[in-house]
């Protein structure tokens, strides 16, 4: 799922200094499991921005409002009205849900209030990781299900660097080495002749540097107008 | 089809021509200056020239900006010494090494270490956003294909010239997992590499077992092993790298003999005991070439004695191998 985290205060005070009436929306999937833009966390932001631009001297009008996905127009065109009678609105949706509301509502100003980070799991409570980089061809068949593509500081694909050691990442002492992580498991399942042969220089074209991605269904597309 | 220079050699390098003819090679390092000045370069040069057959010209090492490698190689050319050009993944992607190194040829420089780069977390600009759009091993097969073939990574033909260069590559015998490091080697040597330089290595037998299972693997027959060593300025240089630096093993022999050679010097006599520790350092490493020279597929030696380009001349001595050979041509 897509991880995310919370703004500073001060930077989504500053975000929204211009406005009086603030639309909080906060989003029901991802960033409520992980505790970054739910509708627990739209209710505090909201109040604590109540409080704190009250004590400020300039209280502003905050209220909130949670949908189950802020990235699907079915979800977010209900809230319309709401978000027309605010003169901006702060989603704490994922960068996705931000832009969704960007493009649905025209008129509406849409801040961000998290950082959306990246792609990945909770380990323990309270402990996120990264473990996929939707770099648009997966390798986790070659590398024993372990992703070097979002999990080694270096990208590499043929094996590891110098920098590991006693099994984790020369730059961060609880960082893993994914390639010590990727032995350790082919090494166990016998299969570490799939590290001998060279991999080739990546198709980056399918990752981000391929410039915006999109994926059209023709198959989905057409039965989507059959049945209209 | 395999393109290959007329007198048989790949690139026709000193340092080729040398390792071909049986010779045991030296090579030593020189970091170009974080600033413009190349009048360093040329210092640095005639310090290591008629004393290592080619140097090192690092590429932003450790991730601190510094003159490139090309253009302080280029002045090291012209001072008569032969660079090795140091080429990271982490800020070219595969068109700017290959333009980069199109130049270099042209430029006069015919070695080049194919290196993935050190993290940029560890550099003077950790904000800046990496490349890693080949790896090391592509990046080695890269620049074998451009020799060899004829051709760009894409596989379009080049114009002539192709750069011919002797392909280098390092290994960290000592860096995890331990027992995957051979077969690391063996996916360089596959990818094409002509010489290793190791990473600095002071514990000589755990350094004598990695060869052996380098050995078994046949790859010391196929590849060019130049073992890296390092003289010690201090004790507190040989306890920190003992203990601080990941993917160093410094045995406690070496600590211990760095701070006994001050012993018996007044502690304020300081520039008494800096002269006595680097001698010390200097020697350990003329017993550790010595050691070297006797490790089957050993081809030579790789010298870092970082900042420090005074000391390769009397290691290089002490160890018996001066004056430099003159390949064949």
């Amino acid at each position: 799922m897509i991880i995310a985290e919370q703004k500073p205060l001060e930077e989504i005070k500053a975000l929204i200094a211009d406005a009086k009436d603030v639309l909080v929306v906060g989003c029901g999937t991802c960033v409520t499991v992980c505790f970054a833009g739910g509708e627990k966390e739209a209710g505090i932001l909201a109040s604590s921005l109540r409080m704190s631009t009250k004590l400020d001297g300039s209280p502003k009008a905050v209220e909130h409002i949670t949908v189950q996905r802020q990235c699907e127009w079915e979800y977010i065109d209900p809230i319309g009205d709401r978000i027309a009678d605010a003169d901006m609105v702060l989603s704490i949706g994922c960068g996705i849900g931000v832009q969704a509301l960007v493009e649905r509502f025209p008129d509406a100003v849409v801040v961000p209030g998290l950082n959306t980070s990246f792609l990945g799991l909770p380990t323990e409570q309270g402990v996120w990781e990264e473990r996929c980089a939707a770099c648009g061809e997966c390798i986790l068949g070659l590398t024993g299900g372990i992703c070097p593509i979002a999990r080694c500081a270096k990208q590499l694909l043929n094996g590891p660097c110098g920098g590991s050691q006693n099994g984790v990442c020369e730059i961060d002492p609880d960082t893993p080495c994914a390639w010590q992580l990727i032995y350790d498991k082919l090494k166990s399942q016998n299969r570490l002749h799939l590290l001998e042969e060279i991999q080739a220089p990546k198709n980056w074209s399918r990752s981000r540097d391929g410039g915006p991605r999109k994926i059209t269904r023709q198959d989905l597309r057409l039965a989507a107008e059959e049945t209209e | 089809m395999t393109k290959t220079s007329s007198n048989g050699y790949k690139s026709g390098s000193r340092l080729e021509r040398l390792l071909r003819a049986g010779e045991f090679v030296v090579t030593g390092e020189l970091g170009p200056p974080q600033g413009a000045d190349g009048d360093t370069i040329r210092k640095k040069a005639a310090l290591l020239k008629g004393v290592v057959d080619a140097a090192n010209i690092t590429d932003n090492q450790t991730a601190i900006v510094r003159m490139s490698s090309i253009g302080a190689g280029t002045i090291v050319v012209q001072e008569g010494v032969e660079p090795i050009i140091q080429m990271t993944c982490r800020d070219r992607n595969r068109l700017a090494i290959q333009s980069d190194l199109l130049g270099a040829y042209a430029l006069g420089m015919r070695n080049v270490l194919c290196l993935t780069g050190d993290h940029q977390s560890f550099g003077n600009h950790p904000t800046a956003k990496n490349v890693h759009d080949l790896d090391s091993v592509q990046l080695i097969q890269m620049v074998v294909k451009m020799r060899d073939e004829g051709q760009f990574e894409c596989g379009d033909e080049m114009e002539e010239v192709e750069p011919r260069f002797f392909v280098g590559a390092a290994a960290n015998p000592f860096a995890d997992p331990f027992e995957y490091r051979p077969l690391r080697l063996a996916k360089k040597v596959a990818a094409g590499v002509d010489f290793i330089q190791t990473q600095l290595i002071y514990n000589i037998k755990r350094f004598d077992e990695y060869m052996q299972k380098v050995r078994e693997l046949g790859l010391h027959e196929k590849v060019y092993i130049l073992a890296g060593l390092g003289p010690l300025k201090s004790p507190g240089m040989a306890r920190y790298m003992r203990d601080q630096v990941p993917g160093l093993d410094v045995p406690d022999i070496y600590v211990d003999r760095m701070t006994e050679a001050a012993k018996g010097i007044d502690k304020a006599e300081k520039k008494a005991r800096s002269q006595a520790w680097r001698e010390e350092g200097m020697q350990i490493t003329i017993e550790q070439i010595k050691q070297m020279r006797e490790i089957e597929g050993v081809a030579g030696v790789h010298v870092m004695a970082i900042e420090w380009e005074e000391a390769v001349k009397p290691i290089v001595e002490g160890a018996g191998l001066l004056p430099r050979p003159e390949p064949a041509a």
